[in-house]
This record gives structure tokens, C-alpha cells and sequence, in this order.
């Protein structure tokens, strides 16, 4: 199969208003990811499926991925006078890295015993711009695990034929899997409450308790 | 005074049936069959609407038995999820840790011994023999043989899980394989057993088809139901016997060539049609593979450690990336995506459960059938509800 590089720069020629990055990743085996921006991510994914040369039929993997905000510290050298004489000072400069959904796509070619490809699309927040492009319409095997993502993640995929809740019911407020998802207190009942469990209890129970 | 009793809630719901131009044609019946219902393989619904027998619609309902396994491995050393791999497809533990292994083995970078390859294969290809096996008795049972056939294929089954259990210490959740191999040595007794075991296997499949292949209610049930046409196959992302059972040459131990699998001369069975005739064929083809690949492992197994000394299973920490790795389970393609971020539990772990992802076009193969084949059609998906709402 060809390299990331001479994927993204067909792409590139073929889609020129679409902004791709390739993404490292440090790790063994070591595969890295397109990150492709949701507004052309469409399109990109039906070239990636419709070229000769790549022709990848099979979306086997379809998952997100919480990035809540990150506190990203950096430490700079900074040149100071200190009492008439100039020292270099180490200052630590921090930033915020705000926080975003992520949706990645693993697809393969059965036709050409391929792959993978690693394609990722970002949302712009966590809270409510949680918008992507859906792919079902281009591998139908997409349908049940975007609407696993919307359902435990929240990310919403415009141009899903039939985008509900599945694991979870449809009563059900919150997406578990984000990072910063408290479970209820209530969820498991606990006969014989103790310390931690206890506290949230009595808070839980509070005014139903009236001697 | 007497009092009437609450009437149960209803579990159906009649429709107007329309014709085009809106004149009334009589009335279609939406039924909820499940979550309790013998036939659905566990706590699954279909949402069915009926014109008559037909069926004109049907959604399937899962979530029933969801645990949020991905939220429980984020939470948990690496090392600690092995144990619950086991409960995915609670059918076949041993490839589901061979699947989660494998990719942790990839995230890390860690080497294999010889040895525990072997072991691995054989685990595996027992897995396979007994989940296709139970399987087609599921099967015939969904198509009224009741208890006959699922009591000859149980009876082989026994006979694995006693393996399984002399070398793990459990039937079903083996927790057997650990990421730089496996984490007992299997005894030169215990490899004469599954020798035996392996080349009696030939005969009962004999018997089991001898009884089945060519039976004309099966032939009668099967044959033309349920078809699933290439394209859409390959296009939902369909796996394992059902991709194969529509013509699609995609077997991962020929493609990925993942452990040892090069090493071992065998086919891959291939449909013609896509029904449930086919599908069942597969199975039965693929489990003489099987048998073939256990003979030649068990002939070759070679002595030696069977785990990597420089593995270190507590207090394992990866390096920060993400991997994707996958094995052709019983199922279909069992994947496990993994982040680390460097730290002694992974940033996040996703399961790809093949038989979740090949309920997608359950809907698309009943339509048009009769009720009584739409059961017949869930059987031959083959799925398993731990592994389905994980």
C-alpha cells in the first residue's frame, strides 16, 4: 500500500479546499492517523473508498474518543535583569489546550487485502458544537457504531439515517464514556453502607430521612 | 363487588395497513419478540411489524446486559482486563484473550516464544470447533429439532471445556493467556488428549452431517433464506463465516498472517449464495480446517518457556500511542483499539465486537420472510449478548 504521505498528497491534488494533517504516534507498532477537518471529511472518505488504487470497501472500526480540556504546561527560559545583572530565569508558562471529541475510523480493503488507514475527525468543543459528518452513507457498517459513539460519547453525525440511543435507553441523560462522567449514586444498592459510600448515601437519602 | 384485575400490559400494537393511495388494505401487527423469547440467543429484542406472517419491518433492541466494559478497562491496569475479556463472547474466552493480548502485545512491542504460539493456535481451533459446533445445534434447534441436535453438539463440546479446564482451571472463563505468551505449560498428557480428541473429531462431524447436510427440512428452512448479496456484506462491515458464507475470500489468518498461521497449510471454505444453507456449510467446512490445523500444531509443537522472561505483567506501563489489533474469532473479526497515554492503565480501550457489528443488517436479510425464518435468520448471525452490549 502506498505511504501516508503519497496518500495525503493525492488527496491534497484531488480535494484542495481539505486541510490534512498526519498525526504521529510513538507507540511499536506505530500507525499513524489522518486528521481531517469535519467540513470536507465526507469527501475525503469517498475518495478514499472509490480510488483505484487504495479502494478501501470495509470501515471495520468505527470509535471516539474524549479529549477533555488539558492544563499544558511549558517551561520557557526567560532573560531577566535581577539587581542590575541579567540572569537567565526558567519560567513556566502555562496554557489551555480546550477540550474536543474525536471519532476515528479504521478502514481496510477486502478487495485489495489492505490497510489500515487511520482516519480521525475532531469536533470543535465537548459541550455544544459536538457536530461531525456521519459515514454511514458511505459503508453502511458504520450505522451501528456511530450510534454507539453519539450514545456514549455525544457526538452528533449529521446524515445518519437513524441516529438513537443503543446501548443506553432512550430516557437516559449523559454520555458515560466522557471522561468526566459521574455515575449516580443509586445505580447499586449497597446493604450495609459504609464510609465513602455511606456519605453520598445519606446525601442521596437526605430528605426522605425524617425521624 | 367484584373488581377486575389490571389487564398486563399489551406487547403489541395493530397498524393501519394503507395502499398507495391510502385506501385501507386490512392491518399489520407490531410485535416486541424478546428480550425473553428462547429463540433470540440471550436478552435481545426485535422491534417486528407483521403483515400476516411477513415481515415488513424489524428493529433490533439491544443494551439489556450493558456493563460498559470500555469505561471498566479505562479504570483498570492492563493486566486486569484479561480476566474480563473472558465475558465479552463468553463463548470463546480463549480468542478473546489471544485478540486483547495480541494488540497490548503490539501496543509494547513484546516477543512471543515459540511454544505459547502454539499453544495459542490450539486453543484457538479448539474454540473454533466447539463455538461452530454448538452453533449449528442452536440452529437446528431454532428450526424445531428440539434438544436432539444441541445434545449431540453440547456432548462434543464437554469433551473441549474438560481440556480447556484441565489446562486453565475453567470451563468457559479461561483467563488463560497473558500478553508474552500463556500462563500455564500444557502437559504432555493433556496434548495426547486433545490428539485424541482432535482426530475423533472427523467422525463426529461425519455424523453430525450425516444427519443434517443433506436433510430435507434443513434444506427445506435454509436454503434461499436469509441471503445477504456480496456488496452489502462487505459494505456493512460483515465478518467472519457470514462474509465468507457470500463469497467474500477474507479470512484475517491468511490476510494478517497474525501469530503463526502462516505455517499451517489450509483453506478457506467459501459461499456461493449467502443463505443460511451456506452459512451453516461454511461452519462445518471451516471446523474440518480446524481440524486440520490442530493435527498439524500438535504435531509440531516444539519444547521451550512459554512465556517471554522479559515481560513484565505488574506494574506494566506502554509506551504513549495507540494501536489496533485484531484476530479472526469464531464470530468474525474480534478487534481491541487501544491508547496509552503512558500511564498504568490505558486512555482508552475499545472492544470491535464482530457479532454487534453483523446485527447491522439483520433487518436488511428477514424482510420479506416469514416470522418463523426470521428467527432462523438470528440464529445463523451467531451471536452472543455479552459480546453484542458489551
Amino acid at each position: 500500500m502506498e505511504t501516508l504521505e503519497q496518500i495525503k498528497a493525492r488527496l491534497e491534488a484531488a480535494l484542495p479546499q481539505a486541510k490534512i494533517e498526519i498525526l504521529a504516534n510513538e507507540c511499536a507498532a506505530g500507525e499513524r492517523s489522518l486528521l481531517v477537518d469535519a467540513a470536507s471529511a465526507f469527501a475525503v472518505a469517498k475518495f478514499l473508498r472509490d480510488d483505484a488504487q487504495l479502494c478501501l470497501d470495509y470501515c471495520s472500526n468505527v470509535t471516539g474518543i474524549d479529549w477533555p480540556d488539558k492544563e499544558l504546561t511549558e517551561k520557557i527560559k526567560v532573560k531577566q535583569v535581577v539587581d542590575g545583572v541579567e540572569k537567565e530565569v526558567e519560567e513556566v508558562k502555562k496554557s489551555l489546550r480546550p477540550g474536543f471529541l474525536e471519532a476515528v475510523y479504521h478502514l481496510y480493503s477486502m478487495e485489495l487485502k489492505h490497510g489500515p488507514v487511520v482516519l480521525r475527525m475532531r469536533t470543535v468543543n465537548r459541550t455544544d458544537q459536538t457536530h461531525l459528518p456521519s459515514l454511514t452513507p458511505l459503508w453502511r457498517g458504520a450505522e451501528f457504531q456511530e450510534r454507539e459513539v453519539y450514545d456514549l460519547y455525544g457526538v452528533i453525525f449529521d446524515g445518519h439515517p437513524d441516529l438513537r440511543r443503543i446501548l443506553m435507553w432512550d430516557g437516559f441523560k449523559g454520555f458515560p464514556m466522557r471522561k468526566d462522567y459521574v455515575a449516580p449514586d443509586d445505580f447499586e444498592y449497597e446493604p450495609t453502607p459504609h464510609d465513602e459510600v455511606l456519605e453520598q448515601a445519606k446525601k442521596h437519602y437526605s430528605t426522605e430521612v425524617k425521624a | 363487588m367484584n373488581t377486575v384485575a389490571a389487564l398486563p400490559p399489551k406487547n403489541y400494537e395493530v397498524l393501519p395497513k394503507t395502499s398507495e393511495t391510502g385506501e385501507p388494505l386490512g392491518e399489520l401487527l407490531e410485535i416486541s419478540m424478546g428480550p425473553h423469547h428462547p429463540s433470540t440467543h440471550g436478552v435481545f429484542r426485535m422491534d417486528v411489524v407483521l403483515d400476516g406472517e411477513k415481515v415488513v419491518r424489524l428493529k433490533p433492541v439491544f443494551g439489556y446486559l450493558h456493563r460498559n466494559h470500555e469505561k471498566i478497562g479505562e479504570n483498570i491496569s492492563y493486566l486486569a482486563s484479561m480476566p474480563y475479556t473472558d465475558r465479552l463472547d463468553y463463548f470463546c474466552s480463549m480468542t478473546n484473550n489471544w485478540a486483547y493480548a495480541l494488540t497490548v502485545e503490539k501496543l509494547a512491542g513484546l516477543a512471543v516464544p515459540e511454544r505459547a504460539e502454539y499453544i495459542r493456535v490450539i486453543m484457538a481451533e479448539l474454540t473454533r470447533l466447539q463455538n461452530h459446533t454448538c452453533l449449528i445445534g442452536f440452529v437446528v434447534q431454532d428450526m424445531g429439532a428440539l434438544g436432539t441436535p444441541m445434545m449431540y453438539a453440547f456432548r462434543e463440546r464437554e469433551k473441549i471445556l474438560d481440556l480447556f479446564e484441565s489446562v486453565s482451571g475453567a470451563r468457559m472463563m479461561c483467563n488463560y493467556m497473558r500478553f508474552g505468551g500463556v500462563r500455564v505449560d500444557v502437559t504432555d498428557e493433556w496434548l495426547a488428549q486433545a490428539k485424541q480428541l482432535v482426530d475423533g473429531y472427523s467422525k463426529f462431524l461425519d455424523e453430525f452431517e450425516m444427519f443434517l447436510t443433506e436433510n430435507e427440512i434443513l434444506l427445506a428452512r435454509t436454503q434461499h433464506v436469509g441471503v445477504l448479496p456480496k456488496d452489502l456484506a462487505i459494505s456493512a462491515a460483515i465478518t467472519g463465516p457470514m462474509l465468507r458464507a457470500s463469497g467474500v475470500n477474507y479470512d484475517l489468518r491468511k490476510v494478517d498472517k497474525y501469530g503463526i498461521y502462516s505455517r499451517f497449510d489450509f483453506k478457506v471454505p467459501l459461499g456461493e449464495h449467502g443463505d443460511i444453507y451456506d452459512r451453516y456449510m461454511v461452519r462445518v467446512l471451516e471446523m474440518r480446517e480446524s481440524v486440520k490445523i490442530l493435527q498439524q500444531a500438535l504435531r509440531d509443537i516444539p519444547a521451550g518457556p512459554v512465556m517471554d522472561p522479559k515481560t513484565k505483567l505488574r506494574g506494566f506501563r506502554p509506551k504513549a500511542g495507540e494501536v489496533y489489533g485484531r484476530v479472526e474469532g469464531p464470530k468474525g473479526e474480534l478487534g481491541f483499539y487501544l491508547i496509552s497515554d503512558g500511564s498504568p492503565n490505558p486512555y482508552r480501550y475499545r472492544v470491535r465486537p464482530p457479532s454487534f457489528i453483523n446485527l447491522t443488517i439483520l433487518e436488511d436479510m428477514c424482510l420479506g420472510h416469514r416470522i418463523s425464518d426470521a428467527v432462523v435468520i438470528l440464529g445463523s448471525v451467531d451471536i452472543v449478548l455479552g459480546e453484542v452490549d458489551r
